[in-house]
């Protein structure tokens, strides 16, 4: 709910897709997220400050997909990795976060209490957006966590991978301990990262097959998507 | 008229080639060019070899001919010592051709003679000689009035088997009216670039006139009206009228720096800090000339090893302290331990050159006034401060290349160096994954477990032929995930003519129940997983 209060907050631009989960429209500056497990969704969260101009930094990921980042819209030559900082790597963030507006950090080792929060507020001093990739973060703004995704255009033995379909979900002091979730593609046919709600695949024949002929199951039943929330809330979002 | 001296290194081709191969010089070699002999050495000649020879009939004449490729660029690289010990003793170098070059003889003739300028001359030729023959340069030194005649001096002396031929002061012309029309081909005058004088010299030929001498006789307007330019400034060579001053070359200035360390340094820190100040007058006499670095060598001689070099890119320009970072980081390599780069040097350091590779003036480098393609000055630092924490590699910039395996498709350049992808991306490269690119691509593949319906791993035959469909996949022996769908094997098979790094394996996609999807490989009945599309 953009109000008058909320537009005046400094944010960096977002992807459209993601007008539901953040509340302000976009990343909030000096503000730490948190985002769970999900490469792609972080690598959707960078896409829009890259559009938008920003230098980005990747701090502790040295399986990043480059070519999927550039196929989401995240400018490379605005982009800085530091695939494997050791020990050093919250020096590294420190310095990263004086100069970047945005940096992605998978922290190696986990952080005391004390370094994070010495850490975030100069996140907040220099107005920057710290996103923590696979780990908890005290005083974070937001966590967003993929709780359901489903993979179409593969058949048993036939197709290849062509969209996902994903629910998103965000929980923290951004939304007031609510839980805010969308439905996006991430990423859809065209390599982009939209809402669900916008546009449909163009046909979506395969991602039935998967069901049809998925075979039956050897120990799981086989579901259209698991995850943390039940499928009642994943329906709701 | 000038009196020059020519220094000429026959079949220099030849001599700059085997230099570069490493061959002795007693070995018959011919350097090839289109397909034709361009020039040969000694030992080919005696057995027949001649230039212009295809090489088939040359390797008829001379079965143990070692043909090498015509290189201009070795050519004159290779001639550079030649000039800079002829420098050394004279300065005022032309470089006519690479093989050749004149310098003025006053200056030396009365260095070397005092008042007797014929004795001063030879003297000075004679010692040209014997130190050219010292560092294994064979060459021979002709002396006369003008370029074009020392040069015809230095071929006769070659021809009689001498080292040194001088023609005496003000008779060139007498001197060189024996020689055929045909020494026309090679001389130059002032203004005028290399001209292909052939036909002139076919023409002449045929009109009866066969010696310098009998051209020279003809009347200079005669020759103007009936053969142009080109003929004029023939007649004046062969007339022993060769009067253009030498387009000397100046000697380049100096802008490398080196610091020699004895005892040798045996910690990196030590050497950073031992280097501090030859990396401040490298800069400081850059700048003295208006000029920055923005690519450097970095020379490393150690107690044992061989001396090791490298290039350095810098984004913007080096300063003092970037050149600091960038010896350190040569010298601790790879050698990074998980606390960062290693410290200790596995052998003592005696010596480090900074040479500058590219320097370009000021100016060049200024900032845009609305900004460029350059990240500002702040971001720059920041990455240096990376970098020279954790080494040069840690921070790397991503560029999308060509490639098959998801691996392949990125290149990681380290910051500061040139972005260029490791493969070309305008190629077509069949066999690729097709969009959309797997989000996480694992350094190392990581081992996993693809079970069949009754729980047996899937195998594949030679044919790629599958022994059941995949229905499980069990990672670290304890996560399973059921498989809803896959596909392939899409098989590859790299470098089957190479036994030593043939590969043999196949791919497969495979999404599961829990909303993962895989890019895995079989090979040798194992799976992998190489990539996630998480």
């Amino acid at each position: 709910m953009p109000t008058a209060a909320t537009a005046i907050v400094p944010t960096l631009p977002a992807l459209a897709a993601f007008a539901d989960v953040l509340p302000e429209g976009g990343l909030r500056r000096g503000a730490s997220y948190v985002v769970q497990v999900s490469t792609t969704l972080t690598l959707a969260l960078l896409a829009g400050p890259s559009q938008a101009g920003s230098w980005c930094g990747v701090v502790g990921l040295p399986g990043l997909g480059a070519e999927a980042a550039a196929a989401m819209g995240v400018d490379l030559t605005r982009l800085v990795l530091v695939p494997s900082p050791g020990r050093h790597w919250l020096t590294v963030v420190a310095t990263l976060v004086d100069v970047l507006d945005l940096v992605v950090v998978h922290p190696p080792s986990p952080a005391y209490d004390a370094e994070a929060r010495r850490l975030a507020a100069r996140v907040r001093e220099r107005g920057a957006v710290l996103l923590v990739h696979g780990s908890d973060w005290s005083g974070c703004e937001l966590r967003l966590t993929v709780t359901s995704s489903r993979w179409h255009g593969l058949g048993a033995g036939h197709g290849q991978l062509t969209a996902r379909e994903a629910t998103v979900e965000a929980v923290g002091r951004g939304t007031g301990g609510r839980r805010r979730a969308t439905r996006l593609w991430l990423p859809d046919r065209d390599g982009q990262v939209r809402s669900l709600a916008q546009a449909a695949p163009a046909d979506d024949t395969d991602a039935r097959c998967v069901h049809a002929e998925s075979p039956p199951s050897v120990s799981a039943p086989v579901l259209p998507f698991t995850g943390r929330v039940d499928a009642l809330e994943v329906r709701a979002g | 008229m000038t009196r020059t001296v020519v220094v000429w290194c026959p079949d220099w081709p030849v001599t700059a080639a085997a230099r570069e191969a490493g061959h002795p010089e007693d070995v018959p070699l011919a350097v090839l060019d289109r397909g034709r002999v361009l020039a040969c050495s000694a030992t080919a000649r005696r057995d027949g070899v001649r230039r212009g020879l295809r090489v088939r009939e040359a390797q008829a004449r001379c079965p143990e001919l070692v043909t090498l490729p015509y290189d201009p660029a070795v050519d004159a690289r290779v001639f550079e010592p030649v000039v800079t010990l002829v420098e050394e003793l004279a300065p005022g170098v032309e470089i006519i051709r690479p093989g050749i070059c004149a310098v003025g003889a006053r200056g030396p003739s009365r260095y070397y003679g005092g008042s007797d300028l014929a004795k001063g001359e030879l003297t000075f030729a004679q010692v040209l000689h014997d130190r050219l023959s010292d560092a294994g340069f064979g060459c021979v030194v002709g002396i006369a009035d003008g370029p074009f005649a020392a040069e015809q001096a230095a071929r006769l002396a070659e021809q009689a088997g001498e080292t040194v031929l001088a023609f005496p002061p003000g008779e060139s012309a007498r001197c060189l009216a024996p020689l055929p029309i045909d020494a026309l081909r090679e001389g130059r005058l002032p203004g005028q670039a290399d001209v292909d004088r052939s036909d002139l010299i076919d023409l002449l030929r045929r009109l009866g006139i066969r010696t310098l001498g009998a051209f020279a006789a003809l009347p200079f307007s005669q020759v103007v009206t009936r053969f142009g330019t080109v003929g004029a400034a023939a007649h004046r060579l062969a007339s022993g009228r060769d009067d253009r001053p030498l387009a000397t070359r100046r000697p380049p200035p100096e802008l490398a720096t080196s610091a020699t360390f004895e005892p040798p340094l045996e910690r990196v820190d030590q050497v950073a800090f031992g280097i501090r100040e030859a990396a401040e007058r490298l800069v400081h006499g850059l700048a003295e000339r208006d000029l920055v670095c923005a690519c450097l060598r970095v020379e490393i001689r150690t107690e044992d090893d061989e001396p090791r070099g490298r290039r350095w890119r810098h984004p913007r320009w080096f300063t003092a302290a970037d050149v600091v970072d960038r010896v350190r980081w040569q010298l601790q390599g790879t050698r990074t331990t998980s606390d960062g780069p290693a410290e200790e040097l596995t052998s003592g350091v005696v010596r480090v050159d900074l040479i500058p590779d590219e320097v370009a003036p000021t100016g060049a480098y200024q900032d845009g006034l609305w900004g460029d393609q350059a990240p500002d000055e702040r971001i720059h630092r920041a990455f240096t401060r990376i970098q020279s924490m954790l080494g040069h590699e840690a921070v790397v910039t991503a560029v999308l290349s060509g490639g098959r395996a998801p691996a392949e498709r990125v290149t990681l350049v380290p910051w500061g160096d040139d972005a260029t992808p490791a493969r070309p991306t305008d190629e077509p490269w069949p066999g690729h994954l097709p969009p959309p690119a797997p989000a996480t691509v694992l350094p190392e593949p990581e081992p996993v477990d693809v079970l069949d319906a009754t729980g047996q791993v899937v195998t594949l035959d030679d044919r790629y032929g599958m022994s059941a469909p995949c229905q499980l996949l069990v990672r670290n022996g304890t996560e399973r995930e059921p498989v809803v769908g896959w596909a392939g094997p899409w098989p590859v098979e790299e470098r089957w003519w190479d036994p030593a790094t043939a590969r043999r394996y196949a791919r497969f996609q495979v999404a599961c129940a829990t909303g993962n999807a895989y890019v895995l490989l079989h090979e040798k009945g194992r799976w992998w997983i190489e990539a996630r599309y998480d």
